[in-house]
């Protein structure tokens, strides 16, 4: 480690169509050391990775490869600079042999042909290399998971490799397969490899990890070692603490009414999905703004999304207005009056080629039926008032959505289905990865509509704003809600501290 | 003058144009227009009139193509809709009569119309790909249109059948009146209702059109209905030509003239965004160009080859990529000038 750094990023910068997802970050990659990247969703942690990997191109910045500016036009030619990459989606082929996987498109060949036992040999060798005894010749679904994983990494192995990158390797893993992943990664790391460990497994970080860089909203926090910082520090510089105006909070006002007397909108009891949700239980009253908050992978999204009919509930019983109904569709529960807004604006979210008119009249829509169609001069009128009320940028209704900035598009997502007049609105992760302006202007938004009347549900990776909006707060951690209070009752560290499982 | 450059339908109408002054180079009776006892006669109405078939499969290939599907029966359903009217005309005792003829162009069209929603089904509920899905009908319609005519090609001599295919109403082709009114019918079908917007949210982004309430299923269901009836009166207009129902060539290989023209008329085959405009003058270009290649005396067999590079070469004055190649050799100056507010799209990028 007394040489420079393998891989070494200064000043990146990529942006999408007017977002942008990273921001001078500087990063660091030495030989003989795992080093992890994080940061939540958003944070640019899989942008800067594509950037090393040959994926994307900076739109501005330079990535020095042993010292020298490197050509990473393609993943190709990541591939010959060194970088080999496992992503998180296996990306093998189930219905090929072990070989073919391990050596695909660098097969040996003999007068032209496939050579099949050397092949074979070949990739006996790079299996065992990593303590891996299976046969070369059987086929890669008839093994588990982990063991595909290890092929994977066998795969990105074959070419000469100086940085192997993990992107989130055991999400898929039980506990004993992730033990057999580190003793291969260890071994790597002894054998001089540089790797980069991307998990959101805040323990597998700490045992594998020499060295943490945090991202923050495509902005660089900064480069620790991990002995030297404590979880809880971590977290709280993953989450970051924005100094943004206080005056909301003097405007919130808890409604008396939502004394335990009154009934519930909507009630929970022990809803559960399948591999995605344990059996919990959660309450909403009328005009109550309930906060979510918990780290990536809580549970918090998947709450959500049982209660809005994305998904539908395997167990347990939800009861809207005290009858137990079933959700199935998203459309169930807009009838109902539930309206969910998904983390995910650009899969779930927007209709990119769609204008801004349509995009916000579209819920509607759907909900008269596609015979009753609202006249154009109704859907002018309502789109004009709505991007007045929320201040849709530009406010031209003709615009194609998909130009639009993060934070706007966002407001068109929450102008579609306030559209609806909902009671409970559900809205995950509304201020991800959109400017500070923005985001303030939501959560007033937000507020007001709580006043108004309106339940919300109101799901945050940033702690401090989720206490600060919300009336009541879950705390969920491992899928488990661990503390259900009233907002005033809880502290930011306190919080942080729930959320990061105290301390170890 | 750059407004009409970006507009969307510009190249398929400078496609069309194109022929359309090619063949009046090469024979100057091409665009002349006669009148005979009230009828109008000449390469130009003839084009109008032997289009019918065509513009009407491809309006429903159109709506299909918008949901992200794709419907490759629309031959072998315009064989059996022929094959049920000719049959019942046949089999009538009185097959001049009005009455007789309606009653089998209903029964021809809403067999297929059926077989349409049968196709929708297996995609919208069952949940096959639309190729697959369809293709079970194209290999099968076929054999079916087989067994309702017994095996063999039944034909037929019925007056008032005989006027869809060659008589005139108010001077225009009586065939060419049908796909005038299918084209009418459809547009305010899809844009005088929601059904249109609500098919392009669910063609762009169907998992954003769910959490947003569209109930996509009634909606991918009730199109491939819609282009089985569309492909159903084809096959009613086909046979009427011919006035035989012939089971083996009727509308053969014209599910792919029908792809080529919601393509040529610039709906992009990956779903959303469709233009029904386009789609008709994508017809009126693949009809021209069939129309050409039988006057300029290409060999048959070569007929496929010629097609092909006119194709390639609309396809390729469509594509983005090949646009900006062609914009790269002026010089840059010009560029900037002529287009000042146009906002470059990121297309080849992904998104994080």
């Amino acid at each position: 480690m007394s040489e420079g750094p393998v891989v070494e990023v200064s000043g990146a910068r990529v942006q999408f169509a007017g977002d942008v997802a990273l921001d001078a970050v500087d990063f660091r990659l030495f030989a003989g050391e795992v080093h992890s990247l994080m940061g939540e969703n958003g944070a640019g942690k899989s942008t800067l990775i594509r950037a090393i990997t040959g994926v994307l191109r900076l739109d501005a910045g330079t990535i020095l490869i042993d010292g020298q500016p490197a050509d990473l036009t393609s993943p190709a030619a990541a591939q010959r600079a060194g970088i080999s990459t496992v992503y998180q989606e296996i990306d093998l082929l189930p219905n090929l042999s072990v070989a073919e996987n391990v050596l695909l498109g660098r097969e040996p060949r003999r007068w032209g042909r496939i050579d099949w036992k050397g092949m074979r040999s070949m990739a006996g060798e790079a299996l065992a290399r990593l303590g891996v005894d299976i046969d070369p010749a059987s086929t890669l679904s008839t093994h588990r998971l982990a063991t595909q994983q290890l092929v994977a990494i066998a795969r990105a192995l074959t070419a000469d490799v100086k940085v192997l990158v993990l992107d989130e390797p055991t999400s898929s893993l039980d506990q004993d397969e992730v033990a057999e992943l580190f003793r291969v990664i260890r071994s790597l790391k002894e054998q001089g490899v540089a790797i980069l460990f991307v998990s959101h497994f805040l323990e597998q970080v700490y045992e594998i990890c020499d060295r943490i860089t945090v991202l923050r909203n495509g902005r660089l926090v900064g480069e620790y070692m991990t002995t030297d910082l404590l979880r809880i520090e971590l977290v709280q510089k993953m989450l970051g603490r924005e100094v943004v105006d206080l005056d909301l909070l003097a405007s919130r006002t808890v409604p008396d009414a939502m004394s335990t007397e009154s009934e519930p909108i909507v009630s929970a009891t022990g809803i559960s999905r399948r591999g995605v949700l344990p059996p919990t239980s959660v309450e909403i009253f009328e005009g109550e703004l309930l906060g979510l908050a918990g780290l990536l992978g809580s549970g918090r999204t998947e709450i959500a999304r049982l209660l809005s009919g994305v998904d539908s509930i395997d167990g347990g019983v939800l009861r809207v207005d005290g009858t137990a109904t079933h959700l199935h569709s998203p459309r169930d529960a807009m009838l109902r009056g539930i309206a969910y807004s998904s983390e995910n604006r650009k899969i779930e979210g927007i209709i990119g080629e769609l204008t801004v008119r349509e995009n916000i009249t579209l819920a509607l829509q759907a909900q008269r039926g596609w015979f009753r169609r609202m006249s154009r001069a109704r859907q002018d009128e309502l789109s004009a008032s709505w991007i007045e009320a929320l201040e849709i940028r530009p406010s031209d209704p003709e615009k194609l959505a998909g130009r639009l900035s993060g934070g706007n598009q966002q407001k068109v997502m929450l102008a579609r289905l306030l559209a609806l007049a909902p009671r409970l609105l559900v809205l995950d992760e509304p201020t991800r990865g959109i400017d500070v302006g923005s985001k303030v202007e939501i959560q007033k938004l937000v507020t007001d509509l709580v006043e108004s009347g309106m339940s919300v549900i109101f799901i945050s990776a940033e702690l401090e704003e989720v206490l600060r909006v919300a009336h009541r707060v879950l705390v969920l951690r491992d899928r488990r809600v661990i503390i259900n209070a009233d907002a005033d009752s809880l502290s930011l560290d306190s919080l942080l501290a729930a959320v990061t499982k105290a301390d170890a | 003058m750059t407004r009409i450059f970006k507009h969307r339908l510009i190249w398929p109408i400078a496609a069309l144009v194109a022929l359309i002054v090619l063949n009046s180079i090469s024979r100057p009776s091409f665009l002349s227009i006669t009148i005979t006892r009230g009828q109008l006669y000449g390469s130009l109405i003839d084009i109008l009139r032997d289009s019918a078939p065509l513009m009407l499969v491809a309006l429903g290939m159109a709506l299909v193509i918008a949901t992200r599907g794709i419907d490759l029966s629309v031959g072998a359903q315009m064989a059996i809709s022929g094959s049920v009217a000719l049959t019942i005309i046949a089999d009538s005792k009185t097959p001049n009569s009005l009455g007789t003829v309606v009653v089998a162009i209903l029964a021809g069209v809403a067999i297929t119309l059926v077989f349409g929603l049968w196709n929708g089904f297996l995609v919208a509920v069952v949940g096959i790909q639309p190729i697959i899905a369809t293709l079970v009908l194209m290999l099968a319609g076929r054999g079916i249109a087989l067994l309702i005519t017994g095996g063999f090609i039944t034909t037929i001599t019925s007056t008032p059948y005989a006027v869809l295919s060659q008589g005139h109403v108010l001077g225009f082709p009586v065939a060419f009146l049908v796909s005038a009114i299918a084209i009418a019918i459809v547009t305010v079908l899809v844009r005088r209702t929601a059904l249109g917007v609500l098919t392009e949210a669910v063609g762009i982004n169907p998992s954003a059109s769910r959490l947003a309430g569209v109930r996509s299923r009634g909606i991918v269901w009730s199109l491939y209905g819609l282009s089985g009836l569309l492909a159903g009166m084809a096959g009613i207009l086909y046979s009427s030509n011919i006035m035989a129902a012939d089971a083996n060539n009727a509308g053969i290989n014209i599910e792919l003239d029908a792809i080529l023209a919601v393509v040529l008329g610039g709906t992009s085959l990956a779903g959303g965004k469709f233009t029904l405009a386009g789609t008709v003058i994508g017809v009126f270009i693949i009809q021209t160009l069939t129309s050409t290649i039988t006057f300029l005396g290409v060999p048959p067999a070569v007929t496929p080859v010629f097609k092909a590079v006119v194709v390639i070469i609309v396809c390729l004055s469509q594509s983005q990529r090949m646009r900006g190649w062609i914009s790269g050799l002026r010089p840059p100056k010009r560029l900037v000038v002529t287009t000042p507010n146009e906002t470059p799209i990121a297309t080849n990028r992904t998104t994080a």
